[in-house]
C-alpha cells in the first residue's frame, strides 16, 4: 500500500496546482478540477458518457481481438518456417512504421465512417507489435527443449501444443499488452475524424460545439484511466501459473 | 560385436571456424554392452559433449558409424534419453506434466497419471507433482530431469555432465541416488564427465579421451563392486591414475 502513496502525490499536486493556477489566472476558458467533474457528471448522468465509453471499447475489442487472430497463427508459422519469415518479414518491416493515422484517408475510402473504419485502423495498429512479439518468441526458444521433445519422439502436433506454444505464450502476452496499449491510442485518434460515437469525437465535439473544455479533459483523463485498467487487465495474464517461468528471477 | 549395445567406429568430426575446419574428434572407437554402465572422462573443450551428440542421434559424423542393436543410428529416439548439465525440464508445465511428457503420443500405457506418480515416488519427488519447475531447488529439478526420462523406459541413458550443475553435497546425493535407482531398473549408462571421482563411483569402466582432435587415450576397467566407498584406498588409487593419465598429479 505504502508504494501507490508517492505516485498520489504526484497526482494530487498536480491536480492542485492546475486548480490554483486556473482561479488565479481567473481563466474563462480554462476548468477547474471541480467543473471538469460537474462536466462529467452531467454526461454520466444523461447517459452519453457510457454510450461514447461503450462505443470506443466496442472498436477497440473488435480490431484488437481480429489482430490476435491473424498474429499469433502468423507469428507462429512465421517463427517456425524459416522461408515465411524471409519472405514476410520485410513487407511487415516497411508497413510497420506507417502511422495508423496516415492510414486513415484510404480507411474512409475502403470503409466509410463507420465502425470499420476505426476497427480496421485498430487492426492495423495492434497486429504488427504482436506478429513481431510472436516471430521473436518463436526464435528465442531454447535449442534443449526443441532437443528434448526430439528425444522423446513426439508428434509435430504434440511438440506445438506442448513445447512450441507453450513456450512463447509469455513474448505473446508481451505482444498483446503492446497491441492493446497502441489499440487504445489509436480509436481515440481515429472516432476524432468521423463518427458520431466514442470517446474521441466526444472530445472534439465538446469544443467544437461550444468550447467545453471540462468536456475535453474529462474526455483524456476517462482515456487515460480506462487504457490503466485496460493494461492491468492484461498484466493479469502474466500471473498464470504456466507463464510465470518467464518472469520470475 | 553384434552382443554390444552401441558399437561406435572409427567416428570423426571437424567443425567450420574462421581458421579453416577444426577437428574436434579424431577417430573415435568403442563399444558398450547391454546393461553396462560406461563413463568418458576428458579434459574440457575436447569434444566429449560432440561424442555424446553424435551417438544420442542428434548430430552426423563426417566419418565412422554408430550402430545401437546392430542398426545404423536414424536422429534421437526415446530409446536413448539424453540428460544433460543444464536440463530440459520444461519451464511451463508441471512436474507431473513432465513426467508424461513422452508418453503424450504413446498408446497402451494403461495410466500415465500412475506411471508419471511411480517414478516420482522413486526419485523423492512425491508431493511435488503439482509443483512447476520455478519452484523447485536444482536437486529436485535434476530428480524430474530423470524421472522424466525413466518414464519412457529408454534402453539407454545418455548422461552428459549431469550433476556438475549440482553443489558437492547434492552431486554426491544424486551419483547415490542413480544407483540405487540403477540396481532396480538395469539400463545402460553412457556417462560423460569431467570428474574423475565421479566416473570411478559410478562406472563399470571409463574411457580417458585425449585433447582435441580427440582419441581413446586409455580405457580402465573399475572392478569393485557396488555399494563403492569412495575413501577405499584401491578405488583412491584408480582415481589417482586416471588423473595422471589426464596429466594431473594427485
Amino acid at each position: 500500500m505504502l508504494q501507490w502513496l508517492p505516485a498520489t502525490a504526484v497526482i494530487a499536486a498536480l491536480l492542485a496546482a492546475w486548480w490554483i493556477i486556473v482561479v488565479e489566472t481567473e481563466s474563462a476558458i480554462f476548468p477547474t478540477p471541480l467543473q471538469v467533474v460537474t462536466g462529467a457528471w452531467e454526461l454520466v448522468q444523461d447517459g452519453t458518457l457510457f454510450d461514447h465509453i461503450g462505443a470506443s471499447l466496442f472498436r477497440v475489442a473488435a480490431g484488437f481481438l481480429l489482430a490476435v487472430c491473424f498474429a499469433i497463427p502468423l507469428g507462429l508459422w512465421m517463427g517456425w518456417v524459416h522461408g515465411a519469415y524471409s519472405t514476410l518479414n520485410p513487407l511487415f518491416q516497411m508497413l510497420r512504421p506507417i502511422s495508423p493515422i496516415a492510414w486513415i484517408p484510404l480507411a474512409i475510402l475502403w470503409f466509410g465512417v463507420g465502425d470499420l473504419s476505426p476497427i480496421f485502423l485498430i487492426f492495423l495498429s495492434s497486429v504488427f507489435p504482436m506478429i513481431v512479439q510472436t516471430v521473436s518468441g518463436v526464435h528465442t526458444i531454447e535449442r534443449r527443449y526443441l532437443w528434448a521433445a526430439a528425444n522423446f519422439g513426439v508428434s509435430r502436433y504434440t511438440l506445438f501444443r506442448r513445447v512450441v506454444i507453450p513456450a512463447v505464450l509469455p513474448q505473446v502476452i508481451v505482444g498483446m499488452r503492446i497491441g492493446l496499449g497502441v489499440a487504445w491510442l489509436v480509436v481515440v485518434a481515429a472516432e476524432m475524424i468521423s463518427l458520431r460515437s466514442g470517446l474521441g469525437y466526444m472530445i472534439m465535439d465538446s469544443r467544437n460545439a461550444g468550447n467545453r473544455y471540462d468536456l475535453v479533459i474529462a474526455g483524456m483523463i476517462i482515456i487515460g484511466v480506462i487504457g490503466l485498467m485496460l493494461d492491468g487487465a492484461m498484466r493479469r495474464l502474466e500471473r498464470l501459473r504456466s507463464v510465470r517461468w518467464r518472469y520470475v528471477r | 560385436m553384434s552382443a554390444s549395445k552401441i558399437a561406435v567406429e572409427g567416428l570423426e568430426k571437424s567443425f567450420p571456424s574462421p581458421k579453416g575446419t577444426l577437428p574436434v574428434i579424431g577417430g573415435v572407437s568403442f563399444s558398450v554392452a547391454e546393461g553396462e554402465f560406461v563413463a568418458m572422462v576428458g579434459p574440457s573443450g575436447c569434444g566429449k559433449s560432440t561424442i555424446m551428440n553424435i551417438i544420442a542421434g542428434f548430430d552426423r559424423p563426417d566419418g565412422g558409424s554408430v550402430l545401437v542393436d546392430g542398426a545404423a543410428l536414424n536422429g534421437p529416439s526415446p530409446r536413448g534419453i539424453v540428460i544433460s548439465q543444464h536440463g530440459s525440464v520444461f519451464p511451463w508445465l508441471t512436474v507431473q506434466q513432465n513426467l508424461m511428457f513422452g508418453l503424450t503420443d504413446r498408446h497402451g500405457v494403461d495410466d500415465p497419471h500412475a506411471l508419471a506418480d511411480h517414478y516420482a515416488a522413486m526419485v523423492g519427488l512425491k508431493g511435488f507433482e503439482m509443483s512447476y519447475p520455478h519452484e523447485l531447488s536444482g536437486g529436485m529439478l535434476k530428480r524430474v530431469e530423470l524421472a522424466r526420462a525413466l518414464v519412457v523406459k529408454p534402453e539407454i541413458l545418455y548422461m552428459d555432465e549431469p550433476f556438475s550443475a549440482l553443489d558437492a553435497l547434492m552431486n554426491l546425493r544424486m551419483r547415490n541416488e542413480l544407483l540405487r535407482i540403477l540396481a532396480e531398473e538395469r539400463h545402460t549408462v553412457v556417462l560423460i564427465t569431467h570428474d574423475v571421482e565421479e566416473a570411478v563411483h559410478m562406472a563399470d569402466r571409463i574411457m580417458v579421451l585425449g585433447p582435441r582432435p580427440t582419441t581413446i587415450q586409455a580405457t580402465f576397467q573399475v572392478p569393485f563392486p557396488h555399494p563403492r566407498k569412495l575413501s577405499d584406498p584401491s578405488l583412491q588409487a584408480l582415481r589417482a591414475e586416471i588423473l595422471r593419465e589426464l596429466g594431473v598429479e594427485a
